[in-house]
């Protein structure tokens, strides 16, 4: 590993918040298998949980965190580091401590109740979306100096893309129902990584066979392998291009 | 050693930097001085890569800064305010500066003596005086012993003998023919250190001339009447 990374991984793990995001995640993860008694149903509940506070707190604890790295970054830009080796590992130093809590907090009791495909899927696409929402928290700090601002546009995106995007989703639907647009409907998904991954987990559940007509679109799409892979390299362009652009943009940036 | 060549600089509406052009030799102690916001800082942070110029470009050692970092090796900064993440303690971001900088020369750890850090390491960077914070700054500056030392306001926030100490080093490695490059408002500290005067004013070099140039010129024995003389001089025409 990078040494920069080093600190910053170091650094976060010192820093509680982390600590206490990874032991939510364990007695929310934990408790709901418990209480289930089909580990499907464990499933399901938890997987509403975790697409709503994974983006959460990736996305606030990244945000502010690289507010409050603004003296490391001026310190590193004076040694002799290219500048978007500072960026990555940033980046990096967060997605490996995000990922860690993750695994730690729901991914051990998500492989121990379901060691099969899918269990596997879902830690996977809770990893991911937690490193999508680290990326675009680089976005939206690099957007503007100002830290209250900064951390107002992460809300704001974790707002529209968790709650938001579903709502103007339905309104489109009841708008257009007498149209065809079940298709579109997928290709629409592809606009916010929280519903891929939901969309995604759900199509390999049992209940999508109550899902009717758009169900049945969708889980020809997204119920097949090439779907599956397809999800995923989206879900890794929402990584890469929101770090991209913010990389171009500290590189051009005056400190 | 460097050369900056048709450098400008603007900020919003500000022009910070018009036009400079400039040309540092080893062994020479440079002062740059003048009026707040003239661009002292925003040309020293050009220099380090910390601020990306409009147009024209800077050499180091012949080489354009803008295709490489490597140069910061030999480069020791110590900013105005100095700002350290809240939650190291002095040991641990000198001990995180030497593994980045994994420098194979000897270290210079002569200040960091000289101003007790040592006996301070396991102090947070948060509950350090103003004062404090620029001697860890300093110390960092001249650890890895580069050729070239940039200082931003080194003096202000010292103590008397804490200051007394910087120049006392600063005197020194100016001897073993370091670039100096000094930014400070005190110019009667300037006096016994530095080699030549850069005056700024609004992103413009009024002057840039040796201290014995200087003298000639305004048959004063201090730099900081002489400055005043031609200042005054330059205020009439």
């Amino acid at each position: 590993m990078n040494r920069i990374t080093k600190f910053v991984v170091i650094n976060i793990i010192r820093n509680r918040i982390v600590l206490i995001y990874t032991i939510l995640l364990a007695l929310l993860s934990w408790s709901v298998f418990s209480l289930e008694d089909n580990s499907s149903k464990g499933m399901l509940t938890l997987l509403n949980v975790i697409l709503l506070n994974v983006p959460l707190v990736s996305i606030m604890f990244s945000t502010i965190y690289i507010y409050n790295s603004s003296e490391f970054i001026e310190l590193l830009l004076s040694q002799p580091i290219q500048r978007w080796r500072i960026w990555l590992s940033l980046f990096s130093g967060l997605a490996i401590s995000l990922t860690i809590a993750f695994l730690v907090g729901a991914g051990i009791p998500i492989l121990v109740y379901s060691p099969d495909k899918l269990g596997f899927m879902m830690v996977s696409v809770g990893i991911l979306v937690s490193v999508v929402f680290v990326a675009i928290s680089m976005f939206a700090s690099i957007l503007t100096r100002d830290k209250a601002k900064g951390i107002g546009i992460s809300i704001m995106t974790w707002l529209f893309f968790a709650l938001l995007f579903d709502g103007i989703i339905l309104f489109l639907m009841f708008q257009f129902s007498d149209y065809p647009i079940e298709k579109l409907m997928v290709g629409v998904t592809a606009f916010n990584p929280i519903d891929l991954s939901r969309i995604l987990i759900l199509l390999h559940l049992d209940v999508s066979a109550m899902m009717g007509y758009t169900g049945a679109i969708f889980k020809d799409f997204f119920g097949t392998d090439l779907g599956l892979i397809l999800t995923f390299l989206l879900l890794i362009l929402w990584i890469a291009i929101p770090f991209w652009i913010s990389l171009i943009k500290f590189n051009r940036k005056d400190l | 050693m460097i050369e900056i060549n048709n450098l400008y600089k603007r900020f919003g509406r500000l022009q910070v930097l018009n036009d400079i052009n400039l040309s540092f030799k080893k062994g020479e102690c440079i002062a740059l001085i003048g009026p707040n916001g003239c661009g002292k800082t925003t040309l020293i942070k050009i220099i380090l890569g910390m601020v990306l110029p409009d147009k024209g470009e800077v050499l180091f050692d012949g080489h354009n800064i803008s295709r490489g970092y490597q140069y910061r090796e030999q480069i020791g900064y110590m900013p105005q305010i100095g700002r350290y993440p809240d939650n190291m303690s002095i040991g641990q971001i000198i001990a995180m500066m030497k593994e980045i900088r994994q420098s194979k020369l000897a270290l210079d750890e002569e200040l960091m003596h000289a101003f007790r850090l040592d006996e301070l390491s396991e102090k947070k960077m948060r509950t350090l005086s103003g004062g404090t914070t620029q001697k860890v700054s300093a110390v960092l500056a001249f650890l890895f012993n580069p050729d070239v030392l940039i200082l931003d306001e080194p003096t202000a926030g010292l103590d008397p003998l804490a200051s007394e100490i910087l120049k006392e080093k600063i005197i020194k490695e100016k001897e073993k023919g370091k670039i100096i490059l000094i930014t400070s408002h005190l110019l009667s500290e300037l006096d016994d250190l530095v080699t030549s005067i850069i005056f700024m004013q609004d992103g413009n070099i009024e002057f840039f001339k040796t201290v014995e140039e200087l003298v000639n010129e305004t048959k004063e024995v201090k730099i900081s009447k002489s400055i005043a003389q031609i200042l005054k001089k330059q205020h009439h025409e």
